[in-house]
């Protein structure tokens, strides 16, 4: 019999801590409307965006209602468009993102992701044409998000596509300065990217997956920072202990809620996604974390630390919480989505270097940082590639998604709005590093890829 | 199908009643019932068995929290996996 400490403990969750499903997140194959007239593609894409997702947002809501524990978003990604487009003969891909904005809006999703190409090792025609078209794709349509992956362990690093996004993210900026550059924060450059997550801007439907996947992303940074704070002064195993109880509760939520939606929508569950992922609400943040286990701003010596724990703990609460636990899960540290992090870079205390350092143990990378307008191509270049090797080294997903805020300088501050907050300039290191970076070619694979 | 009731508010006299008179013409059965008052304010839980009404979950959602809303107080009802989930391996 349910006790009425457990109800409560449960609820206090939900509404004080903002234990929420982030995201449930339908991932569709779109192989099977390969053709080589480019309109005819766009048809196909639609009709089979729009039938698959058709009941997507009513049934997250409706499990929303039933369960209380709210559905923040109900979102797609779709197989990578510079594979599901090769066979169209076309130059540029911008109509396909308009087709995906618009199913999108169809179906009610707030984004789609999958307008991406894997790049690791080399570029296909395709590949070149959907790359060229994220700046225009990405200022034309709303929800739409671009991926790149540029790099694996297993394969190195592809330094002339690095080179090429360090291009396309400042040629985004441009084209849609007039928003503060948002069109940047839709476009993510991952090395080791994950072929089943849910989070956005960087999920797309891998090409091992299934022709239609329910992918959920649960997230509760705040009910960890409550519940640590029940042991503000225990010792490191206490500490440990209580991530691990607490992922693992959150965890169970996540997979109750996937497999209902799977069930209702008849289609295959996924995975779940344990990631602590925060937003800019105060209560819902990664940095108040660190605050909480004994930091007194994100950034303090010992911040590494502190999120390899975190990071860790989470996920060893999670896999026994969940069948399949997969796509990033672990702890996200974007900065202008988490109010902690702002403070702390505002104040000087969170720095590039150390957020860089930070992304060795954190679940993905450099996320949503402003950087001034007029960062050169080469040194956005330079933060991808050393953000990728660590990806490459330590065998682990990293990603970049840098907004150079044209015509903002250190000290300003960019507004995104929403979920996506609002962040300050932070400064970038402005020795050069054009020779390095128009070298060319690729980084062969690390010595412990070779493991057949 | 059970679900979980659960009431938050001050307290007075008529609540529970006022509860219990809607479950009863929803054909909602009450299998338990606990509750606490602590300075004046009314935390209660009830355990319902779902499976005789002839509403939907939303339904009875939205008339519990018009119930409530009527009483001065917050009504939810969730469904009890949710409970079983996070608490129960």
């Amino acid at each position: 019999m349910i006790t009425r400490s457990e109800v409560h403990e449960t609820n206090k969750m939900i509404e004080d801590s903002n234990l929420d499903v982030r995201t449930i997140t339908m991932g569709i194959n779109l192989m099977d409307c390969a053709h080589e007239d480019i309109d005819k593609f766009n048809e196909k894409v639609y009709q089979k965006i729009t039938n698959c997702a058709k009941d997507l947002v009513k049934v997250g809501d409706e499990l929303a209602r039933q369960f209380g524990v709210p559905v923040v978003h109900k979102r797609i990604s779709v197989t990578p468009i510079a594979i599901a487009a090769a066979g169209c003969k076309a130059d540029s891909y911008v109509s396909i993102a308009h087709t995906l904005d618009k199913a999108a809006k169809a179906v009610g999703v707030n984004f789609i992701g999958g307008f991406s190409a894997l790049v690791q090792k080399g570029c296909t025609k395709s590949d070149e044409i959907l790359i060229r078209s994220i700046p225009q794709a990405l200022q034309e349509t709303d929800v739409v998000c671009a991926s790149v992956n540029i790099g694996t362990s297993r394969n190195g690093l592809n330094m002339d596509a690095v080179k090429k996004m360090g291009e396309v993210i400042k040629q985004t900026a441009q084209l849609t300065k007039e928003q503060d550059c948002l069109g940047c924060a839709k476009l993510v450059v991952f090395c080791n990217a994950v072929e089943d997550n849910p989070f956005m801007a960087g999920a797309f439907h891998g090409v091992g997956e299934k022709d239609c996947v329910i992918n959920v992303g649960v997230s509760g940074p705040g009910v960890v920072k409550k519940a640590l704070e029940e042991v503000h002064n225990a010792d490191f195993e206490t500490l440990c202990e209580t991530i691990k109880r607490t992922a693992f509760k959150i965890t169970r939520v996540g997979q109750l809620i996937a497999q209902e939606a799977a069930k209702r929508l008849n289609v295959p569950f996924g995975i779940i996604d344990l990631s602590l992922a925060p937003t800019p609400l105060i209560g819902d943040s990664i940095a108040e974390i660190f605050q909480e286990m004994g930091l007194e701003e994100a950034g303090a010596p010992g911040t590494t630390a502190a999120l390899a724990i975190l990071n860790d703990n989470v996920k060893k609460g999670g896999v026994m919480a969940s069948s399949y636990v997969g796509g990033l899960s672990g702890a996200f540290i974007p900065v202008s989505e988490d109010h902690g992090m702002i403070v702390a870079a505002e104040k000087g205390a969170l720095t590039l270097e150390k957020l860089e350092a930070m992304t060795c143990v954190c679940s993905v990378g450099l996320d949503m940082i402003a950087v001034p307008g007029d960062t050169s191509a080469a040194t956005i270049s330079g933060i991808i590639a050393d953000e990728a090797a660590i990806g490459m080294i330590n065998n682990k997903t990293t990603a970049v998604r840098l907004i150079p805020v044209i015509g903002k300088k250190v000290g300003e501050t960019v507004e995104f709005g929403g979920l996506l907050g609002y962040a300050p300039i932070m400064p970038v290191n402005t020795y050069h590093c054009e020779r390095f970076i128009n070298r060319g070619g690729r980084i062969p694979a690390p010595i412990h890829s070779f493991k057949n | 199908m059970k679900g979980i009731i659960t009431v938050l508010g001050k307290d007075h006299v008529g609540i529970i009643g006022n509860i219990c008179i809607y479950l009863a013409q929803s054909d909602v059965n009450i299998l338990d019932i606990s509750q606490t008052i602590v300075g004046g304010y009314l935390n209660m839980m009830m355990i319902v068995d779902l499976s005789t009404t002839q509403k939907s979950f939303t339904v009875l959602t939205d008339e519990l929290e018009e119930v409530g809303k009527k009483s001065g107080v917050v009504i939810k009802i969730q469904h009890e996996d949710i409970f079983h989930s996070m608490h129960r391996i």
